[in-house]
Order: C-alpha cells, then structure tokens, then sequence
C-alpha cells in the first residue's frame, strides 16, 4: 500500500474538566489544554504500525481548524507520520463539510486506506467517517479494535453491540478506530525535534470549495446534572424494590 | 477527578509570557529548539503524568515499599512510568548533545518536572535524584567516569542517589565517619553506614549509582575532610555493562516509614559491611563536600520545585471542590428554603483559594526564574562572557536556599489550606489533599533543614564576594520597581516593595556587622526569620514581575483577560496580606532580639 491517511482534530485534552461558559452558549474553551482527539490518536498509531509492518509506505496526516491546530499535527508528526496537511478555517466546521473536506484531500492524495477515530470527544459526533466514505462511494469499516491487510482488502474486526464481527472491506476504504484497537505510543523528545524538518503544508478552506459554518442552531449548553447520592440496598429483594419504586422496572 | 495538575496556561504564562523562554532558541547551545518545540516538551509530559504517574499516586502512598530480605519491593506501576518517562527522553532533556541529551534549556526541563511532581511526585523523586547525580558526575567526574556512569543515566537505565548523612551525621556532615581506602589498583573499598537515602535500593532500574561522601585517612577533619566516591550497586563487566550476578559490598539493611512522599524509597545503606564495597574516587581527595555541593544545589531547587507543584496540586483540587460543593448561602439571604451556592461564593473561601494562588504561583515563578539563572550561566559561558556569569551563579547561590525554603513552607501552607477548604472531607484519605500535605512535609526537612537554610543564606550567602549577589539582587528588583512605577495601577505596589527591600538590606547590613560586632551565635539567632523576610520580598518582586507581564498583555478573548485579571488580583493579595507582614520581622531582626537563645535551660 502506498498511503494511509490519517484524521486528527484539535480537541479539549480528555483530562480537563470541562465548564459551561455561564450564558449557556457553549464551553469554556480560552486557555485549556488542547490535545490530538484520543480515537484520532489510536488511528494514526495504527497507522504507523501498519507501516511499521511493511505494509505501507506513507502515512499523511490531515486536519481542518485553526492556525493552533498545527500543534497537533505537530504531535502527530513526532509520533512518526511522515507529512502534514492543515486546511485552516476559524468557523465551525460540522461532520459533512469535514468529510466533504477531507473528500478533497482524498482525491488529491490517492490514499489507500483512510483512518480516523469513531467520534471526536468533543462533540461525539461519531459521523464524520460515515460521511466520508459514502461522499467517496468506498466501503466503511467503522469501530474497528482490529485490522488485518489482506492484498486489496482489509479484515477489520468490529465492536458491536452483541459482541465482536469481522469484516472484510475492499481497499481503498474507510475506518474508524475504537478505544480497544491499540494503545498509542509516547512522543519521544528526540522526535520532536525530527518532526520540525518534516512538511506540514497550510491550505486555506476556500481553497477547497467546501464551505462551513453551523447549519445547526445550538440552542443552549448546560453542564450535566450533578449525580445524585446513592444509595446502599441490603440484598436482592430490597434492590428490586428501590428499582420498581424507581419505575425501573 | 482528574490529574491535579498545574493549569497548562500558568506553565505557559510562566515560561513563554514572564521568562520569554522561546528567546533562549537565539542562543547557540539551544539553536536546535524553538517554541514548538518547548510546547512540545510539555504536551508529552502532559501525558505521561496523566497517563503514567497520577493515576498511583495514591496507590505508591498506601502499599509503601517493603524490604524483602536486602531488596526492595515496589509497586509496580513505578517502573513502568519511570520506564516511559526515560525512553521518552525526559532524563535526557536538560543533557549535552554530547552525552546523549537532548540540550534543552534547564527551565523547560524544570517545568516539564512540575508537571511530573505535582502528578506523583514519589515516582518523580528517582527522576529528580538521577539527574542531579548525572550533572555532578557530568561536571565532576572524569572522562571515563562520564563515559561509564553518566551515559546510562542520561538514558534512564541507571538511577542515582546521593548519600550524605549517616545515623549520627545529619546536619552535621563534620561528623560523616565512612571512611574509604585506597587498594592495590587504585579503586577505593568504602565501609560505614548511611541514613537517609533516597532511592538506596530497588529494581526499577539496571544499575544504581551512589554517590558517597566518605573519609580518606590522613585526611583534616571536619568537612574539609570528605571525599566523595561512586559506588555502583552491581559491578561493571569490562564492557562497562552492570554484572548482575556481581553485586557491590552495599546492602540495604533497613527502610524509614515516612509520613508521606512514600513512593519514593528511602534506605538505610551498610557499604562493605559483608563483602568488599568498591568505589571510585570522584574528583581530588578531600574536596567532596565542594563537588557534592554541585548535586546538593541542584536537589535543593528541585526540592522547592516538588514543594511548589505540590502546592499547585492542591490549589487544583480545592478549586474544583470550591466550584461544584453547594453549601450555604450567601450572607443576608434568609430564605432556607433558597438553593444553596458553591461554596466559591463565600468570602472566607475566596480568601483561601486567592492565598493558595498567590503562594504556589509565586513559587513557581521563583523557581522558574532560578532554572532560568541556570540557562543564563550556561548561555553567558558559552559567550565567553565570564563576568556576567559568575553574576548569574552567585544570584542563583544566593536564591537557592530562598527556592528551597519558601516553597516548602508557604505551599505546604497552601496545602493546609487545601485541606480547610474541603472542609471535614479534606481530613479523610477519600480526597487527595490530606496526601499531597503530607508529602509536602518533607521538604522543609531533607536536603538541608529550614534552619540550615537560614544559616546558610545569612551566614554565608548575603556576605560572599563583599556582599555582590545581594547587591544584584537589589538591582534587578529595583528595574521591576522602576518599570512597574510607570502604571498607575501598580505604582502603590511597586513603591511598596522598593520601601521594603531598602528595610530589607538595611537588616541585611545591620546583621553582617552584627556577626564581627557580637558573634555569629546572637547575630544568626534568628536568621530562619531573615530567610522568610527574604523570601517574601523575593515573592513580592516575582509577583509585581508578573502583574506587569499581565497588565502588558493584550488578552485576544475574555477568558485571557480574565486569566490577566486573576493574576493582578493575586499580586494585589500577595502585597495586601503578605509583604507587610515583613515588617515587624525587620523589627525583630534589628534589635538582635535573643529571647530564644536566652531562655534558661531549665526553664522549659
């Protein structure tokens, strides 16, 4: 295989606690640790190890967001992807135009196999690599915890509800990643430092003729409801009376 | 509950806005680096602290190290986060090129280690001995000594200790008995006991290197006596790989349970007790204590730095608490049957969370800007411009028992608050502060007790070279003052804090008379009083430091104007409750007040 090419968004850092901005139009974004989306990373670590296999040649990895998101693809440069490509853009970019974007850099780039997380934690959209295969008219294999290159095909086992399905898809394809697929490497310092010298190009949105912005309307953003105590039962009977008193059963 | 770790914007603020550290790529040693770089550093070091060493830090607090037979069991975890931090170079960061490093300028590295500390600071504790073992051996030690032992500990395979104190020999390092003899080929066999060591035994790594300070015989007594020798704890094959079917002549023979910062092993070590402990001599004989000073240095600055991440663990955590707790309502509001508030709201808890703030923000700035001396030095060096680095060296001697004594006491301080702030939850072992308190009790104590930290600056520190290091001191906070005058805002502080360091060195001249006029004991009687007045003045000037970077700051968005905000508002705090508080210690201090050392022996 000549190219994968991998996703990566520009996410909140899974570990901040995230806090509604106080007039309910969304989160507290200024100042907060951003990082690579987790089910991106797990993408592009199995990218590399499919390189790593021999079984690839390059790995590319693209974005849509601000200028800051080349941070990120700077991280997934020292994590061994060997080029970058930022489709830079301030507006909110929802999951079509982000397929329809990535459609275009697909049809530049010719790659392979396109991999990319199941869902961004900040929006758990969970659409956009759907999206992204339909708009390229290629199979979908998505939440994968396994991928297998077979010659043209890819054998990607999936995580569904009643339990595990193995698939086979025709390659070029498109996959997204679950948690359990793989545990992405740490950047080594040195790599840091190699990554400066590798290609991270910067394209405008427009340059694309995709055109984003919100096409849905957010109406308000509340923080959860806190959980209530709970509460400890003595033994079965007494669960399933505090459930049916509950009406959950 | 997420990692308690510092606000990745206050790093930032710190090292990029107040430090401007993306200006030391223009220097040619850090030529390699940039901003992105830097950025760089610090998300990977993100991870691994969130990923590797915060999620068992309660857990190396709870099952402690245990001694089976001569060997030391530890959780497992530990090794795999030490593991994981060195093959991702955080060792190697601050090293030369040349040994395996990656040359990255010290306050990078130091914020890096916040990070690591404030997620775990008992598995960070192996880190921050190794490296100072490894920069003494790197600066000390011979060619060959480098080539053996610093090489694997830039690459983390080896860990490093230092051992000091013995049983009887704490404070007093004048009474180190282990003594070493020098044998037919030209090694050293070193018997005697040591207290205190940190890191002394255990599995995490290939190899362990002890740096000992022992005596050679015939040598003059007292310190001036010592020489300091490395002790491997498995013999080295002539490859220069560990034999591990050859152990050295050092055994651990007992551990200390300590109150907290239990992560971290701490040993009793019998050198040459059963079998022969050979070492090699570091550097000349007899000039060990002056060549251990070079790690002893370092140690006490990265004991301020684990002090202040603590601090900031804390902080963190009572912040989040203080956010989402309802409780009460605010003062005036009758109603009970009103929805109680976060306690936040409430003034008293303000009070607490902004003194928090103001104490850990201000060590971190102090023990940023003393990594940054560090950088200094070395960029000055480089220049061949020796004058000014021998003023970096002598601020950086002069701050280093203030960057070792007022994180540990005000961000304890902090801790204490951390805990007050939980309220009756704070005091259970189901919320982290209790544990983040007692491990911040320690730095009070090791690597030079407060008291000695007193002396050391009195005594010594404010009167070498005629007094000059004082004197830059005095320069540089005079150029904040004069620039911070210029705004209004901040003039009233910035009159205030040159009306006290002109107090300050007015003390300052009255005590070093006082040593000549009626003797170190009455004049030094309270120089632990004179070291926290020096403290908060230091603090003061970081914090007037970084109300000026804020004020300058052209925020783009209302959260960065708010993150502006709070910090001139902890500025204000800082000089509002704190500063003044220096005062009535300059009163004490000039009157060579003796009450302590006058207080009749048996009047106890």
């Amino acid at each position: 295989m000549r190219r994968i090419m991998v996703c990566v968004k520009r996410v909140v850092d899974y570990n901040v606690r995230i806090r509604v901005k106080p007039d309910g139009t969304g989160v507290v974004l200024d100042g907060v640790k951003m990082s690579v989306n987790p089910f991106d990373e797990i993408a592009l670590e199995e990218a590399l190890r499919i390189k790593e296999r021999g079984e690839a040649d390059e790995v590319v990895a693209v974005s849509i967001g601000p200028d800051d998101a080349q941070q990120q693809l700077r991280t997934a440069l020292a994590m061994g992807a060997d080029r970058a490509i930022l489709v830079k853009t301030t507006d909110v970019v929802e999951p079509l135009a982000a397929a329809q974007v990535f459609l275009t850099l697909v049809q530049k780039e010719q790659p392979q196999l396109v991999i990319l997380g199941k869902q961004a934690i900040d929006d758990d959209a969970a659409q956009t690599g759907q999206m992204l295969a339909a708009l390229w008219d290629r199979p979908q294999a998505t939440f994968a915890s396994k991928v297998e290159l077979a010659g043209a095909a890819a054998l990607v086992t999936r995580e569904v509800d009643a339990g595990l399905e193995t698939i086979e898809v025709d390659l070029p394809a498109v996959v997204t990643t679950d948690l359990r697929l793989n545990e992405p490497r740490y950047v080594k310092l040195p790599d840091i430092m190699k990554a400066k010298k590798k290609p991270l190009d910067v394209v405008e949105l427009a340059s694309t003729g995709v055109s984003a912005g919100e096409t849905l309307k957010s109406v308000l953003v509340e923080p959860p409801k806190p959980r209530s105590k709970g509460v400890m039962v003595k033994d079965v009977a007494g669960l399933v009376d505090a459930l049916k008193k509950k009406g959950l059963l | 509950m997420s990692a308690l770790l510092p606000s990745r914007r206050e790093l930032d603020f710190q090292l990029f806005e107040v430090l401007d550290a993306g200006a030391l790529a223009g220097a040619p040693r850090f030529a390699d680096h940039d901003r992105a770089t830097f950025d760089g550093v610090l998300d990977g070091a993100w991870r691994l602290a969130v990923e590797r060493f915060a999620p068992h830090a309660a857990l190396a607090d709870v099952e402690e190290p245990q001694l089976r037979g001569h060997e030391v069991w530890l959780p497992a975890p530990t090794r795999d986060a030490l593991r994981a931090a060195a093959d991702a170079g955080y060792f190697a960061a601050p090293f030369d090129a040349s040994l395996g490093g990656l040359q990255l300028p010290w306050s990078v590295a130091q914020a890096a280690n916040a990070v690591f500390a404030a997620a775990n600071v008992g598995f960070y504790g192996y880190a921050l001995l190794t490296v100072g073992a490894a920069n003494l051996l790197a600066a000390h030690g011979s060619p060959a000594q480098v080539e053996r032992y610093v090489r694997p500990m830039v690459a983390g395979r080896w860990f490093g200790t230092m051992c000091l104190s013995e049983p009887q020999a704490g404070s007093s390092l004048a009474d180190v008995r282990t003594a070493a003899v020098r044998a037919p080929d030209g090694t050293w066999r070193v018997t005697g006991s040591k207290m205190w060591i940190s890191g002394g035994e255990h599995e995490l790594a290939d190899n362990i290197v002890h740096l000992v300070l022992a005596r050679v015989s015939g040598g003059p007594p007292g310190v001036k006596g010592l020489s300091l020798f490395v002790v491997p704890k498995f013999r080295l094959r002539d490859d220069g790989t560990p034999d591990p079917q050859a152990r050295n002549g050092v055994r651990c023979i007992g551990l200390n349970h300590k109150m907290g910062w239990r992560g971290t092993v701490n040993t009793v070590l019998a050198f040459g007790d059963q079998g022969d402990c050979v070492g090699e001599l570091v550097g000349e004989e007899h000039a060990g204590l002056r060549i251990m000073f070079h790690m002893m240095n370092e140690a006490r600055i990265g004991v301020g730095l684990c002090a202040t991440a603590l601090g900031c663990a804390g902080y963190v955590a009572a912040l989040d608490y203080a956010r989402h707790r309802p409780q009460g309502r605010p003062l005036g509001e009758r109603d009970p049957a009103s929805a109680p508030v976060p306690i936040l709201r409430h003034a008293d808890v303000r009070r607490m969370l902004l003194a928090q703030k103001a104490w850990v923000e201000g060590a971190l700035s102090l023990v940023l800007y003393c990594a940054r001396l560090v950088d200094e030095r070395r960029i000055a060096l480089d220049a061949g411009d020796a004058a000014a680095a021998r003023e970096h060296e002598g601020l950086l001697e002069l701050l280093t028992p203030v960057a070792k004594s007022w994180p540990s006491e005000y961000c304890l301080e902090a801790n204490k608050l951390a805990i007050q702030v939980h309220g009756g939850y704070g005091y259970t072992r189901d919320y982290p502060v209790e544990r983040l308190y007692r491990d911040n009790r320690l730095n009070a104590i090791h690597e030079g007790t407060l008291g000695i930290h007193g002396l050391d600056v009195l005594g010594r520190k404010v009167r070498q070279d005629g007094g000059a290091a004082f004197a830059a001191l005095g320069r540089r906070i005079a150029s904040t003052v004069q620039a911070a005058a210029a705004e209004p805002e901040l003039a009233p502080l910035a009159r205030q804090l040159g009306g006290t360091f002109d107090r300050l060195a007015a003390t300052t001249r009255r005590l070093v008379a006082a040593v000549r006029d009626v003797g170190p004991e009455r004049a030094l009687a309270n120089a632990t009083p004179y070291l926290d007045a020096l403290g908060q003045v230091v603090v003061a000037w970081r914090w007037l430091e970084q109300a000026r970077v804020a004020l300058a700051a052209r925020p783009a968005t209302p959260g960065e104007a708010a993150f502006h905000a709070g910090k001139r508002a902890a500025a204000r705090y800082f000089f509002r409750y704190e500063l003044p508080r220096v005062g009535p210690t300059l009163e004490l201090l000039d009157s060579l007040d003796d009450t302590a050392l006058a207080m009749p022996d048996d009047g106890w």
